[in-house]
């Protein structure tokens, strides 16, 4: 350690980020860990069934995920993601009950996920509330919203094409289309977030706003946009959902924001911004999806399985805390 | 000594390697206004909040009335009797006057409920003795000299033996500074022990019994005020040697007469006010002034980071429409901030992404995306130009020193080519080592034709740096001091405003004889 400090020759390390890189690792030994403790204990865990259904629970999900991790890096939160899934979900449905094409309606119902983005980040970047209390009101304002589209009742869309139900049904070679869109959601953002210029902006903005204003970096701009994508990604997963179980339910995706908040902050997200890593996030949402996948095989009580996630997320957040404060010291 | 209250003997204070109070003894008699002087840095603030209880001496001990008391938290040194009005208003913005002066009170309180009645009935007796400020008010809605006053009234409400006065009258107009004045001297009738730490040598003059100075962070003298002229008590003040070395400074015959920045009439409407400034090529420029002179705020001025209201800035004599610091990058104008960790560099980003920060166009590729290779080597490149000691350009800047945090923020600054720096306090707190490594870097830089401009509170830094030193007082250009008029002294009376009054005094003896 001290030879490395006292060194002058400027090196690559060899891993882009090697705190990022402990910490997935570390993710991924606690899921295979789990993985084999669970396949001693039950005998339908190791199966490909089972993990198929694993993979496909989050994978929805996980689309969400990814916009909440850029977001929570560049210091901001989203908390109507949950309500704006739903949103995207109930406005598609209807329009295409009122006679247009699943196609055109599901791109109308994202353009609106992402206006509603762009609301919230207008109110908090030229009005200048925090991201906080404006999603909690863009959470329920846009739940609301649903149960005015829907007037309450649950949509039955068993007449949508069976194109537009292939993309959350159907699979390619055996592999499900959500799963490989899943895929590719990630492999892009986790890569445009470690090599695109403008999602590095998003890094300076959330590690030191001031510094990034000092830098000739339009902060405001940047959280904008990042806000408007958070919303926009979340309105995805919404007609992904709608194609998927053929229906659009107004009261889809409650509490669900919570669960990608903690996903992403297990996975390495910092609330206070200027950190976090798709991959870490991705597999902070795999981690609370085994355990759910467990807690069901294993027989425990549903009533039990929100306290023990609830659990797992201050118990991850702690050890963080911990090792950050003796980094510090 | 006749009845000393208070006795400090021997403290010794430590930041990290810096040493901010070397064995410094000082000692306050019973009923005396006591000033304490000092420049910048010289150790006064820290020895006031030892007293106070913010700070704990890493050697020596205190002593009150006779016995050696441990003061470990400012709860503590009020139940002492001991009160500091703070030179940074430290109320609570969304409470009333009168809940704010008596706040200590209420959390030694016993008693379950607020009695508001009477809480502001003795408020208001206490305010209406500086100023007939309504105790209901929200301190939040005063101006900020009424808010100095609802801090002095605070302090006036504990029961206190000794009360220090840090720099009080800075926020105060003439008339307040009188009935403030009057007031002290009425606690001083009443036994009570005053410390007053001011720059203002007419105030000290005419207020206080005996003054003490210090000087980097030493004692220097204690004398009473009898005895002394102002004059006397700047030269204590300065007179230090200089123990570092700094690079050679520009040879007079090297003098170029191109001028690189020039800043005309600049003003804010708030904080300064017909600001002129020139920049030669090749030297270093220093900018001088007490804390809270508004330099800051002009070098945020000139760089698009604070909205301007009148004058113009040129660079190379062309004139320059700067209206964010995007602008002011693009020209070629770049600002170093005083606050390292809180606006200079990005702690838990990499020393790559630090470096590259401003210069991501550059790095840019078609696609939007980063040549990481590129920045890697950008980095690498500026680490060794500018000998950043680091383990890889991947590790947080966090892990640095101060120094090479510093060096950070001056390479981010260096990969966008500017052809003018502003570093604001360049070297504050990083070690001596560093720090002379940072001197060397600023004169290369300047010697290659970059304009540098340093502001600096560290006389010595100041005088041994630059070519040129500029004073700012009040928030407008005090004056101009060359090689030849450089000294400490000089700038402490363009800073403080000693000169005008002193030069016509000189002027009136030299007709005398």
């Amino acid at each position: 350690m001290l030879a490395e400090t006292m060194g002058t020759k400027a090196v690559r390390a060899p891993s882009w980020k090697r705190l990022g890189s402990m910490r997935e690792a570390g993710l991924v030994a606690i899921i295979l860990a789990l993985c084999i403790a669970m396949s001693f204990a039950s005998p339908h865990f190791l199966t490909l069934g089972n993990f198929r259904a694993m993979l496909m629970s989050f994978s929805v999900e996980g689309i969400v995920v990814v916009g909440m991790t850029i977001l929570l890096i560049v210091g901001g939160i989203d908390l109507a993601v949950g309500s704006v899934v739903c949103f995207a979900m109930v406005l598609s449905g209807s329009l295409f009950l009122a006679g247009l094409d699943p196609w055109s309606a599901s791109l109308i119902g994202i353009l609106a996920s992402a206006l509603i983005g762009a609301v919230m980040g207008f109110f908090v970047t030229v009005v200048g509330l925090n991201h906080f209390i404006t999603s909690l009101a863009g959470m329920v304002i846009v739940r609301g919203l649903c149960l005015i589209i829907t007037k309450g009742t649950p949509l039955s869309l068993f007449t949508l094409p069976p194109a537009f139900k292939a993309v959350g049904q159907g699979s390619f070679h055996g592999l499900p289309y959500v799963i490989i869109i899943f895929v590719a959601v990630v492999v892009l953002f986790d890569f445009l977030l470690r090599r695109a210029t403008a999602l590095r902006k998003v890094f300076y903005t959330g590690s030191n706003e001031k510094a990034a204003l000092y830098s000739g970096i339009r902060t405001n701009y940047v959280k904008f946009w990042v806000t408007v994508l958070c919303s926009t990604l979340a309105g995805f997963a919404g007609v992904i959902y709608m194609s998927r179980f053929g229906a659009a339910t107004p009261t889809f995706g409650v509490g669900m924001e919570l669960n990608i908040i903690a996903a992403a902050v297990i996975g390495g997200a910092s609330l206070n911004g200027g950190s976090g890593t798709i991959l870490g996030a991705i597999l902070g949402i795999a981690l609370l999806s085994v355990v759910t996948s467990s807690l069901v095989l294993l027989n425990v009580s549903v009533y039990w399985q929100d306290m023990i996630k609830g659990c797992i997320l201050l118990g991850a957040v702690s050890i963080d805390h911990f090792l950050h404060k003796r980094k510090a010291s | 000594m006749r009845n000393p209250v208070l006795n400090i003997r021997n403290v010794t204070k430590h930041f990290g390697a810096v040493k901010a109070l070397t064995n410094v003894s000082f000692s306050l008699s019973r009923g005396e206004i006591h000033a304490l002087c000092g420049e910048n840095g010289a150790g006064k603030s820290t020895l006031m909040n030892i007293i106070a209880g913010v700070l704990q001496p890493d050697e020596g001990e205190i002593v009150l009335e006779g016995k050696t008391v441990k003061i470990g938290s400012p709860a503590a040194a009020q139940s002492l009797g001991l009160g500091l009005v703070h030179q940074e208003i430290a109320l609570c913005p969304d409470a009333s006057v009168a809940e704010n002066i008596f706040m200590a009170t209420t959390s030694r309180q016993r008693s379950l409920l607020m009695n508001y009645r009477k809480l502001e009935r003795e408020a208001q007796d206490v305010m209406n003795r500086l100023a007939p400020i309504d105790v209901r008010r929200k301190v939040g809605d005063l101006p900020i000299s009424s808010q100095q006053l609802v801090e002095i009234a605070k302090a006036l409400t504990l029961d206190c033996r000794v009360l220090i006065f840090d720099e009080p009258t800075a926020a105060l107009t003439e008339a307040e500074t009188r009935i403030l004045f009057e007031i002290i001297r009425g606690l001083k009738a009443n036994g009570i022990s005053i410390i007053y730490i001011s720059h203002r040598m007419a105030e000290i003059f005419d207020l206080c019994d005996r003054v003490t100075v210090l000087r980097d962070g030493h004692h220097v003298s204690t004398e009473p005020v009898a005895d002394l002229k102002p004059d006397d008590v700047v030269r204590l003040m300065v007179g230090r040697e200089i123990t570092q070395l700094y690079p050679p400074k520009q040879p007079a015959g090297e003098r170029s007469h191109e001028v690189v920045l020039s800043v005309r009439a600049l003003g804010d409407d708030h904080r300064f006010d017909c600001v002129n400034i020139e920049l030669m090529k090749g030297e270093i420029l220093g900018i001088g002034g007490l804390i809270g002179s508004g330099r800051t705020e002009i070098a945020e001025g000139i760089c698009g980071l604070r909205a301007i209201t009148s004058g113009e800035i040129l660079l190379h004599g062309k004139p320059q429409a700067i209206r964010n610091y995007a602008d002011a990058v693009n020209a070629g104008l770049v600002y170093l901030s005083e606050d390292r960790k809180g606006s200079g560099v990005f702690l838990d980003l990499s020393i790559a992404q630090n470096i590259s920060v401003l210069n991501l166009d550059a790095l840019t590729g078609r696609l939007g995306l980063i040549d990481a290779g590129a920045e890697a080597k950008l980095a690498s490149d500026f680490a060794r130009k500018l000998n950043i000691r680091m383990g890889s350009v991947d590790a947080p800047v966090s892990s640095l020193s101060g120094g090479n945090q510093q060096k950070v923020a001056i390479a981010k600054q260096l990969a966008v080519q500017p052809k003018v720096i502003v570093m604001d306090e360049p070297t504050r707190g990083i070690d001596v080592g560093a720090k002379s490594e940072i001197h060397s870097l600023l004169r290369e830089l300047a010697s290659s034709g970059i304009g540098i401009i340093v502001i600096s509170s560290e006389l010595p830094e100041l005088l041994g740096l630059c070519d040129r030193v500029i004073v700012i007082r009040e928030g407008t250009v005090a004056g101009e001091l060359d090689a030849e008029a450089m000294s400490e002294e000089a700038v402490i009376r363009l800073a403080s405003g000693v000169n005008a009054q002193n030069s016509q005094n000189r002027l009136a003896s030299e007709h005398a004889a």
